[in-house]
């Protein structure tokens, strides 16, 4: 009976200790083991319910004055695509350029950069963020992408746009490393959601994704598809890449950048 | 529920042990759960977080900034004039050698690591934005479930109203004053005082729990562009998603401040009374000096 203060104290006195270095030591061990990160990353299913519910109404993402763009636009990821096919459509300054629109289409299309311009385009001045923690804010003019994905009469088993990119980030020799990237309809038919092919009022240039790239304004950077050549409508996403989605989510991200 | 969280309510189960001293049933089953579980969430929370900043270990205000934006806060390396590699830490144009822990440390199995924080400040040891994000977004939903869990049931059953309000008389500049003395000279409140939390307790208490905590909160939700689409008047609110980050920085370095002297409060209190208070509820008052 007399003993029972003292063992408590012990304990106490042990367990603190105890817990601070078992949360050091145990925290890297459970940051290898498949089994936790599959079970923690089960929240990004819980963010994606928790925000597309409060986004049922398909709010605008914020749009700024000219006088909020950022000074320099940071250019971030792949900023000069290596393939000889990009280098030989670079150099004719794009004029041989097709967008292609395939997959689960009732009509694949291949459209020029004359035919994107002459769709109604949008303006909108947005700030991109990248999943690193930085911000920039530019204006982007492009067409949306629900015009495009009308012209292509989606099938009803299409629920992803894939978007397949010009640029190897993966930097490998073959073409495991292409960057690629995927949205739902819920994004793919919001109206900020765009092809962009300016940047603040100039022809978009190589480091920012030349001649196209994606806009879905209400996720973060590594969603804004540079040098889009191909867009694909799938069903499932497991047989493209590693299967997650898109380059960075292959290796880790979260399909949903929302946050 | 209410006569269990209330402070300073005497104890009917356990009898005195060897000394004198009465026991109080000081800390009600909601609050000693929630303060572990935030024991746990937070310091883990501020791990991942510190591996997510070292992805852009720089700070900016205002509505954008990257690289070439100038920023209030980088840590990063520089040179000496004799050409030897350092750490450093620049806040409002001060810059100060942080070598060995910000900017340039050792790394866990040894060689220099070139990153804002060390490698033993965060979740996972090496860097990691992905894992680290995936950690952060998980843990955030457990803290907002307990600190939800805590404020409903703290002002449903009247614990912040009754034990962590000041009243009008404690917020008195003498009352303070009296207070601040007391810290100062470490004089801890013994007897029918330390049944109560002195005013400056409850101010840090008050502030932690309803100011600091909260703003992590929303300065967190400020950085997602989904969540800017549901409630852009956050940003208005906040001056933009870079002053966001800078305040969820600031505020999570304020809640560290608050947890060292949080932990050296309990040290010079009595360790072993404090700390089991928290765990079984009870609390052994501190005798008076002449008793």
């Amino acid at each position: 009976m007399s003993l029972r203060p003292v063992s408590r104290r012990g304990l106490i006195a042990t367990g603190a200790a105890g817990l601070g270095g078992l949360l050091l030591s145990g925290c890297d061990r459970l940051s290898h083991a498949p089994s936790i990160q599959h079970f923690i990353g089960r929240a990004e299913g819980l963010t994606l319910g928790a925000q597309r519910s409060l986004l049922a109404g398909q709010p605008l993402a914020p749009e700024f004055k000219v006088a909020d763009l950022s000074p320099v636009f940071r250019a971030n990821g792949s900023t000069m695509p290596a393939s000889p096919h990009y280098q030989d459509l670079l150099a004719n300054d794009f004029a041989d350029y097709r967008l292609v629109v395939d997959g689960l289409v009732g009509q694949p299309l291949s459209l020029s950069m004359a035919q994107l311009k002459s769709l109604p385009a949008r303006t909108q001045i947005t700030r991109h963020d990248c999943v690193e923690g930085w911000s920039a804010i530019g204006q982007w003019t492009g067409a949306p992408l629900a015009r495009i994905l009308a012209l292509a009469r989606p099938l009803a088993p299409a629920r992803y746009v894939v978007f397949h990119c010009a640029d190897n980030l993966g930097g490998g020799a073959d073409d495991s490393g292409l960057y690629y990237e995927s949205i739902d309809f819920f994004d793919a038919l919001h109206p900020q959601t765009i092809l962009a092919w300016a940047l603040n009022g100039r022809p978009l240039d190589v480091s920012h994704g030349a001649p196209l790239r994606l806009r879905v304004e209400r996720q973060l950077g590594y969603k804004q598809a540079k040098y889009v050549m191909r867009i694909e409508l799938a069903d499932r996403m497991d047989k493209l890449g590693r299967g997650k989605g898109g380059f960075w989510e292959d290796r880790g991200y979260a399909w949903y950048a929302g946050i | 529920m209410a006569s269990e969280a209330t402070l300073g309510s005497p104890s009917e189960i356990s009898p005195p042990l060897r000394r004198r001293r009465e026991v109080i049933y000081r800390h009600g089953v909601v609050v000693r759960v929630t303060h572990w579980v935030n024991v746990l969430v937070l310091s883990l929370l501020l791990m991942s977080g510190l591996n997510i900043f070292n992805a852009h270990p720089e700070l900016y205000w205002g509505k954008f900034g990257a690289n070439f934006d100038p920023s209030w806060l980088a840590i990063g390396t520089a040179h000496t004039a004799a050409g030897a590699q350092i750490g450093i830490l620049r806040v409002f144009g001060l810059t100060f050698e942080t070598t060995g822990v910000l900017g340039l440390s050792a790394g866990p199995h040894g060689g220099v690591l070139h990153q804002g924080f060390p490698a033993w400040s965060t979740l996972p040891s090496w860097r990691d934005l992905a894992t680290a994000r995936r950690w952060h977004f998980f843990l955030a939903w457990i803290f907002v479930a307990n600190g939800l869990v805590y404020l409903l049931i703290g002002v449903a059953n009247g614990h912040l109203r009754r034990d962590l309000a000041p009243t009008p008389g404690e917020l008195s500049p003498a009352n303070i004053g009296r207070s601040i003395l007391d810290h100062i000279k470490l004089k801890h409140p013994t007897g029918e005082a330390a049944k109560r939390y002195n005013v400056l307790q409850k101010l840090a208490y008050v502030a932690v729990a309803l100011v600091f905590l909260p703003m992590m909160v929303l300065t967190g939700l400020a950085m997602s562009p989904g969540f800017n689409a549901i409630a852009p008047w956050v940003l208005d609110l906040l001056g933009g998603r870079q002053s966001a980050r800078s305040i969820h920085f600031v505020c999570a370095n304020l809640i560290v401040l608050f947890v060292i002297v949080h932990v050296v409060e309990v040290f010079l209190a009595g360790v072993i009374n404090e700390i089991g208070s928290m765990i079984t509820g009870r609390y052994a008052l501190p005798l008076e000096p002449h008793s």
